[in-house]
């Protein structure tokens, strides 16, 4: 299975895992800073500045964009309950 | 005691500008988690302009007849054209469907931040078609006057915003700036004592988000002022500003030490054991930083204090390690006790941990991590469990375990690479 890694800047972690990890899926067993409330896409509380590898994230639904467009989320940032990771490395950082 | 006016009447605030909330003296506690020893009001305003009329904020359910007996004496339905919520909390928005039915012409003006909650509290029937979503620099025309918008968010929803109305120097602050104090008297010059609520009100229902309420002072303190109308308590018409200012006074940090990340280490011990992992942690802090003591570490034994002041102390902190035994498969309640406390602070990115000595199963560890992690800490490393008496290998992973979560905090940590199978 192809694999990706992601790394939490905020903990100094980088896990490896299987493509089409979700950041959720891990970024709370490792005990990074993101936070989360309603883990539906809806609340914007685990919006993540994706800090290097943004491309390797998969798109963001019609659902996701609204939501971070609601909440004036800036550039470069994803909900962290909804961003999936399709392979490469990429970096992250709680908002 | 003489009311402000005819009780059954709208109060005039303003010119252009009247209340039409409602008293509720018999209330004697709020959302579970407030005395309320003088009852509350649910402050409702209506502001009129030369082409519409706002209704700003609505009641608790039940005190909606009174509502629209007071709106009615200063303002036909088919004048309204704009419903301002400043948050949709059910003790303001009670009144908002029979409102949007009988004021056909209006819509309602929420902040973005309210859309998730929109779905979860009214029927979408009754909203289609009828919402506009506002935020700063956004503003609703009245003709003559316009109602401005700051987006004030966690005060204390996540959709909080305060409506200002410039041509009258009114901020409709919602909850901000309120407290639960019922007097008919309804003016901060008219009304009896109310400063033990304005500071109980803040302390546990806006002291949790202290870094929005800094950002919300941020963009009201430019403002000039001549009156507040807060969603509860007296409307604030004498020395308004002052009650801007306690507000930035009681946000302030407490405590801080300059240029020191501060570290504490709370433990309880039925034997001893847990009490020298809990020595051992915080040699390893210091240790991580006794060169340069730009960490400050703390040792708290839990048995011998109460839970209070060390939630102080934990809102100015950086990292919090505890450590307690197992006792039949649990940590022990003053552990829980304090960790049930912390929702009165904001703590939200400090660095957790923890560790303890158990007989059996050692279930203390992981359910103390756990609860760190729904407070919305960051817990980097696994705690350490030692089975009775610690052993060398044991005090060794505790002194590793408070070094690394002071390197850490100064940004020294060692980086590291795992698999997310080793996670599971």
């Amino acid at each position: 299975m192809p694999k990706a890694s992601i790394t939490f800047q905020d903990i100094g972690v980088t896990v490896t895992v299987p493509a089409g990890t979700r950041l959720i899926e891990v970024s709370e067993k490792v005990g990074a800073g993101i936070t989360y409330g309603c883990r539906e896409g809806e609340c914007c509380t685990c919006l993540t500045r994706i800090v290097s590898g943004h491309e390797h994230l998969a798109a963001p639904s019609v659902l996701e964009d609204q939501v971070l467009k609601d909440n004036l989320a800036p550039r470069r940032h994803r909900l962290a309950c909804q961003a999936q990771v399709l392979g490469g490395s990429i970096v992250v950082q709680p908002a | 005691m003489r009311p402000a006016a005819d009780l059954d009447g709208a109060v005039p605030v303003a010119a252009g500008v009247h209340w039409i909330g409602a008293f509720d003296p018999d209330l004697r506690s709020f959302d579970i988690i407030l005395r309320t020893a003088n009852g509350t009001s649910y402050n409702a305003y209506v502001v009129r302009g030369s082409h519409g009329v706002a209704v700003i904020d609505t009641v608790k359910t039940n005190f909606s007849e009174t509502f629209f007996r007071r709106l009615e004496s200063i303002a036909d339905y088919d004048e309204i054209t704009t419903i301002v919520l400043n948050h949709l909390e059910p003790d303001h928005s009670g009144a908002l469907p029979e409102l949007l039915r009988r004021a056909p012409g209006a819509t309602l003006l929420v902040s973005p931040q309210a859309r998730l909650m929109l779905k979860g509290l009214f029927d979408p029937a009754d909203l289609a078609g009828r919402i506009a979503f506002v935020g700063t620099g956004d503003s609703a025309d009245l003709g003559d006057r316009q109602l401005e918008f700051f987006n004030t968010p966690y005060l204390h929803w996540p959709d909080t915003q305060c409506t200002w109305l410039a041509a009258e120097g009114v901020l409709f602050s919602a909850d901000f700036l309120g407290c639960h104090y019922c007097d008919t008297r309804l003016f901060n010059d008219a009304v009896g004592d109310f400063r033990f609520s304005f500071e109980y009100y803040y302390a546990h229902i806006m002291r949790p988000f202290r870094t929005y309420v800094h950002s919300a002072l941020d963009l009201i303190e430019p403002l000039p002022l001549r009156i507040i109308a807060p969603g509860h308590g007296p409307i604030l018409r004498q020395s308004p500003r002052d009650y801007v200012s306690r507000y930035r006074a009681l946000s302030a940090s407490r405590l801080r030490c300059a240029n020191t990340r501060t570290l504490l280490v709370f433990y309880i011990s039925a034997y001893g054991a847990t009490r020298r992992m809990a020595e051992a942690v915080a040699a390893g802090a210091e240790s991580a930083s006794s060169a340069t003591g730009e960490v400050r570490v703390s040792l708290y034994d839990l048995e011998g204090g109460d839970a209070q002041p060390f939630v102080d102390l934990i809102e100015e902190a950086d990292a919090l390690l505890f450590g307690s035994p197992t006792i039949n498969g649990d940590a022990v309640k003053p552990v829980w006790d304090l960790l049930s406390s912390l929702t009165m602070v904001d703590v939200k990115g400090k660095l957790g941990g923890a560790f303890g000595s158990y007989g059996w199963s050692g279930e203390a560890v992981p359910m103390i991590e756990d609860r760190l992690r729904r407070l919305k800490l960051r817990v980097p490393l696994p705690g350490v469990r030692a089975r009775l008496t610690p052993t060398a290998d044991d005090f060794t992973a505790c002194h590793d375990l408070g070094s690394e979560i002071a390197l850490h905090l100064l940004g020294r940590a060692t980086p590291r690479t795992i698999d997310l199978a080793q996670l599971a």
